[in-house]
């Protein structure tokens, strides 16, 4: 007991000492990964945004893809008692967070604002639980698209893509004028992200049935067979290297004429727009052929954790700062995304972003918005591990088709 | 009445460090031994369902790979980073000119951590902007060097950068064991006129036992727990053909919502890791018990 | 020239130290490999970077990275560079190595001239210690620290690494003492010496070699580890190794590879400083016990 009253007393005197001088004020500590160049510059609006209200803003970045790293920390604070005010989340993570009861309720705020107008219902799923509101959304990405060097396109015949059999023709053409035809990361979300689109491509139910709802006999049916086989093909345009490349590398290939397309959720613009490339001009963007009409998404959200009575009227302000429209255009405009309130002008997005904001309105409207499974929006982490398992040792070359699509329906119903 | 105190002081010094370890380690052992008998998921539970974690574990085609990689790199490793460890500290016992100075770039690598050097020998095994790329631009067009990227070979690339950073330390201990040895017996052996080759593998190597022991202790702990080696440089990829142990266990316990799985792998790999060193510290304090 | 045999050198012809010095070099050079990759590329331009020779070393040397990754670089969305998770580290680093090197001294005195009934066994265990993955600890430990409220503080780090280096702390000094004369010690005490008399002026004095391994071994642990760095800290006791994967790791954005590797030299620097420095204390403190049994 004297022990434990020690070794607190010493350590309360260390915290006072860095935390004193701000006690008073308002302040959100804030867990995200968005720690690269135009990301960060993106957070500082609504950092601005909230320091200019008096609140001060606690950053806690943890970098690692998709959050992994993240997610990890998150864990050791919840159970440390010390959550941090807003988190960023994806999907299913969050819905897990809600369930075992350490979120926030932000009905209060989101129902004085009227989110529930502008929020697409697709992302609702996410960000309310059990009726009340958990997270505010910054975001919706896209992941079913396919970035085209534009002078590539053209030596190629110069028809974008459309379907499964032009993709292949365009593909090989490119072969035959000796460049890398598909740009790839092998890594095991990249294959994921190509994986959606090729299962997405075979039809929305077969997506819905195989991915969203994982109906055992979709996952081993004739059809996944096909969407193996089709990654094969894929594979088979893969420069040698693809191998744990990261995805920005494989994109810059897209840039400097190395390679002719690559398969990448909308983030793959920013990489583009930095390299002064103007889009219709010197890159295409079109859907996963295939694709047209539906929109795979995935959804960056603040998810606000149930904070000590003092900390809420900050972490109000914070959400609120963050469904702020300019915020929302401000954010995504960098980001490469669109933003997740339908209510925003389109006038300060470029081509594809304004081609981006369209299909959601239009794939929300028609039923054809589905969660990214890549993207934690498809299926909880365990289940999307399992999947990435096979999709990636398939990718390279450890099953056939047919064994993938055994494999598949085995581990997912062993990660359930 | 001040013997008696006298008596108790160095137990009651001993007493927190036992009891930090008995909490922190054992008492986390055991916690983490019930965690594998529970349903837990994303958060610990306490709904216990068995050894249902532990026939999933090794239905795991995953795991399966993960103790075919452990037990391919660790016996590489092992070996190679001991005899490369000997070799130059015989190397260096030669009286050498700027001795220090190359022990000191031998052993630099263990200061360093791979999330440092992680970066590096990316691009150094990288056959785009690596070694590869190298060669061909200094105009040696056959050479070949794509291990990292074939999901066979993918493994070794993690054992020739695992030996950068260990074999210098091995090395360091060899010297000293060899800087140990008694003069006298290598004296009377040149006497009877052994030659430099003879004298080292019949007499000086075999004094080297304890080394070669504590080395093994060493790199065995190290060979399980490699983690960030492996999340710097391949991030268990090709696939999921570099997947380790210590690798699976935070996956599983961290990030795919399985910690019962996470827990129960956790288990075997202490179990793997007792039965290696129990023997070996029971020998250590046997003998030196006798010793007294 | 042949060597002289004062030492267990071998007789050796001039062919044969050519060929010594040849693979002694060789390996030199595998050993420095990525330290040069890593400085030759720190100093380039980014654009040198993109177009050139990874093992060429810089045709125009500049030193932005290093003043970037130090001062100004974006880690999160603070642009402080690395400076402020450097001084973290120290504060974290400095009282952890104290504590466990002092602590695995007592005990190692304790274990060696004032045996127990159950004195091994308590070393075996404590010893024991020293093998278990860490990954395994992490959960029930955030639990702790969150009821001892040191959660997310640099107490907290230092609290983590203390107790996690004992058991290697221990076996050193245990080791080394192990060798010391236990005769001293008996006849201080007849001499009226008391437990701490002893140990301050008999035992510490002598100690200089398994001080030196204790804090090199303690130092790099603590200075390098990430995964308790990760897990405990908070926005404002972040130490370096994670700020550095911060940097390093950043998803999406212009990868600038120059400012990356300055970091990461930034971030290996005190360590290879205390090796550099005490690594021929390193090799005699290895000789004079932890090694041998």
């Amino acid at each position: 007991m004297k022990f434990q009253y020690a070794l607190k007393a010493s350590a309360s005197v260390a915290v006072l000492c860095i935390a004193a001088p701000m006690a008073m004020a308002e302040e959100v500590e804030v867990l995200h990964w968005w720690t690269s160049g135009g990301e960060a510059a993106a957070l500082n609006v609504l950092k601005d945004n909230l320091e200019a209200q008096g609140v001060t803003w606690q950053d806690m970045p943890v970098a690692g893809g998709s959050g992994v790293e993240a997610m990890t920390v998150l864990r050791s604070r919840v159970t440390s008692g010390n959550a941090p005010t807003a988190v960023q989340m994806l999907g299913f993570d969050i819905k897990d967070w809600a369930t075992e009861g350490f979120l926030g309720d932000l009905s209060e705020v989101a129902d004085e604002e009227g989110w529930a107008e502008v929020v697409p219902p697709a992302l609702q799923e996410f960000s309310k639980y059990d009726g009340k509101w958990i997270a505010a959304p910054v975001n919706v990405h896209s992941t079913n698209w396919m970035w085209i060097n534009k002078s590539a396109l053209d030596a190629a015949g110069g028809e974008a893509p459309e379907t499964w059999d032009d993709l292949i023709a365009v593909l090989d053409k490119m072969q035959e004028n000796g460049i890398v035809p598909l740009a790839h990361g092998g890594q095991a979300w990249q294959d994921g992200t190509v994986f959606d689109s090729v299962v997405l491509g075979l039809g929305d139910d077969f997506y819905k049935a195989a991915i969203i709802d994982q109906d055992p006999e979709a996952l081993a049916s004739d059809q996944m067979v096909e969407a193996f086989e089709r990654m094969e093909k894929l594979a088979t345009y893969f420069d040698p290297n693809f191998s744990g490349r990261d995805w920005n590398l494989a994109s810059a290939m897209v840039i400097n004429g190395e390679a002719g397309m690559q398969a990448m959720g909308d983030w793959a613009k920013g990489e583009f727009l930095r390299a002064d490339l103007v889009p219709g001009e010197d890159f295409v963007c079109i859907r996963f052929p295939d694709t047209q009409g539906s929109v795979l998404f995935n959804s960056d959200q603040f998810a606000m954790f149930d904070v000590s009575e003092d900390k809420v009227g900050a972490q109000k302000l914070m959400a609120s700062a963050v469904m702020d429209p300019d915020f929302q255009v401000a954010f995504n405009t960098v980001k490469g995304s669109v933003p997740a309130r339908t209510d925003v002008a389109d006038t300060e997005f470029d081509d594809c972003g304004k081609k981006g904001m369209a299909d959601l309105a239009e794939a929300a409207q028609n039923g054809t918005l589905h969660g990214s499974m890549a993207h934690g929006h498809g299926a909880s982490s365990n289940i999307k591990s399992a999947i990435f398992d096979v999709v990636t040792a398939h990718v390279n070359g450890e099953f056939s088709a047919q064994e993938a699509a055994e494999e598949l329906a085995a581990a997912v119903e062993a990660a359930q | 009445m001040r013997d008696r105190l006298q008596e108790w002081v160095p137990r009651i010094v001993l007493a927190p460090s036992f009891a930090a370890i008995v909490i922190f380690v054992y008492g986390f052992i055991l916690y983490t031994g019930w965690l594998s008998l529970t349903d837990s998921r994303m958060l610990p539970n306490n709904e216990f369902i068995g050894l249902a974690n532990y026939e999933k574990l090794f239905g795991l085609r995953h795991w399966n790979v993960a103790l075919k990689n452990l037990f391919i790199f660790g016996t590489l490793y092992i070996v190679i980073s001991s005899a490369l460890g000997l070799f130059l500290a015989i190397l260096l016992d030669q009286q050498i000119r700027n001795e220090g100075f190359i022990r000191t770039v031998y052993l630099y690598p263990m200061a360093i951590s791979f999330i440092v050097t992680g970066v590096a020998w990316k691009w150094f095994l990288d056959p785009g902007i690596g070694l590869q790329n190298t060669m061909h631009q200094w105009g040696w067009q056959s050479f070949e060097f794509t291990w990292i990227k074939d999901r066979n070979l993918a493994i070794y690339t993690i054992v020739i950068a695992a030996i950068w950073q260990s074999s210098g330390y091995v090395m360091a201990m060899f010297l000293a064991g060899l800087r140990g040895v008694d003069n006298e017996v290598i004296k009377a052996a040149q006497v009877d006129g052994a030659s430099g080759f003879l004298i080292y593998r019949r007499i000086i190597i075999p004094m080297m036992r304890p080394v070669f022991l504590s080395a093994f202790v060493v790199l065995t702990h190290l060979a399980i727990k490699s983690y960030d080696l492996i999340v710097a440089m391949t991030g268990g990829g090709p696939g999921r053909a570099t997947e380790m142990p210590a690798t699976f266990m935070y996956s599983y316990t961290f990030t795919r919502n399985q910690m019962g799985v996470g827990a129960s792998s956790a288990i075997i790999m202490l179990i793997m890791i007792f039965s290696i060193i129990v023997p070996y510290l029971y020998s250590e304090i046997r003998a030196g018990r006798d010793k007294k | 020239m042949s060597a002289s045999s004062q030492d267990n050198a071998l007789q050796t012809s001039g062919i044969m130290r050519a060929m010594i010095y040849a693979l002694l070099i060789f390996f030199v050079i595998y050993y420095l490999l990525p330290l040069w990759i890593m400085i030759a590329n720190s100093l380039k331009p980014l654009e040198e970077i993109h177009s050139g020779d990874m093992l060429a070393p810089p045709r125009s040397i500049t030193f932005e990275p290093w003043r970037s990754a130090w001062s100004t670089t974006q880690v999160g969305v603070e642009a402080t560079g690395l400076r402020p998770y450097f001084i973290n580290s120290i504060l974290m680093v400095v009282p952890a190595v104290v504590l466990s090197t002092f602590l695995g001294a007592l005990n190692g005195y304790v274990l060696t001239k004032w045996q127990f009934r159950g004195a091994n066994l308590v070393f075996g265990l404590m010893l024991l210690a020293c093998f278990i993955p860490f990954q395994i600890v992490l959960i029930p430990m955030a639990r702790i620290l969150g009821m001892l409220g040191l959660a997310g503080t640099i107490p907290g780090l230092v609290m983590v690494h203390t107790i996690y280096g004992l058991g290697f702390t221990t076996l050193f000094f245990r080791n080394y003492y192990a060798a010391f004369p236990t005769e001293l010690v008996r006849a201080a005490q007849i001499d009226g010496a008391s437990f701490f008399q002893v140990f301050w002026r008999i035992l510490v004095p002598s100690s200089g070699p398994i001080i030196v391994v204790t804090i090199i071994w303690q130092f790099t642990n603590v200075w390098n580890d990430f995964l308790f760095g990760a897990s405990f800290s908070s926005y404002d006791s972040t130490p370096i190794t994670v700020a550095l994967n911060n940097l390093v790791n950043s998803s999406t954005g212009v990868k600038e590879y120059n400012v990356h590797f300055a970091g990461a030299i930034l971030a290996a620097l005190p360590t290879l400083i205390v090796y550099i420095v005490s690594g021929r204390y390193f090799v005699r403190g290895l000789m004079a016990g932890a090694v041998k049994g």
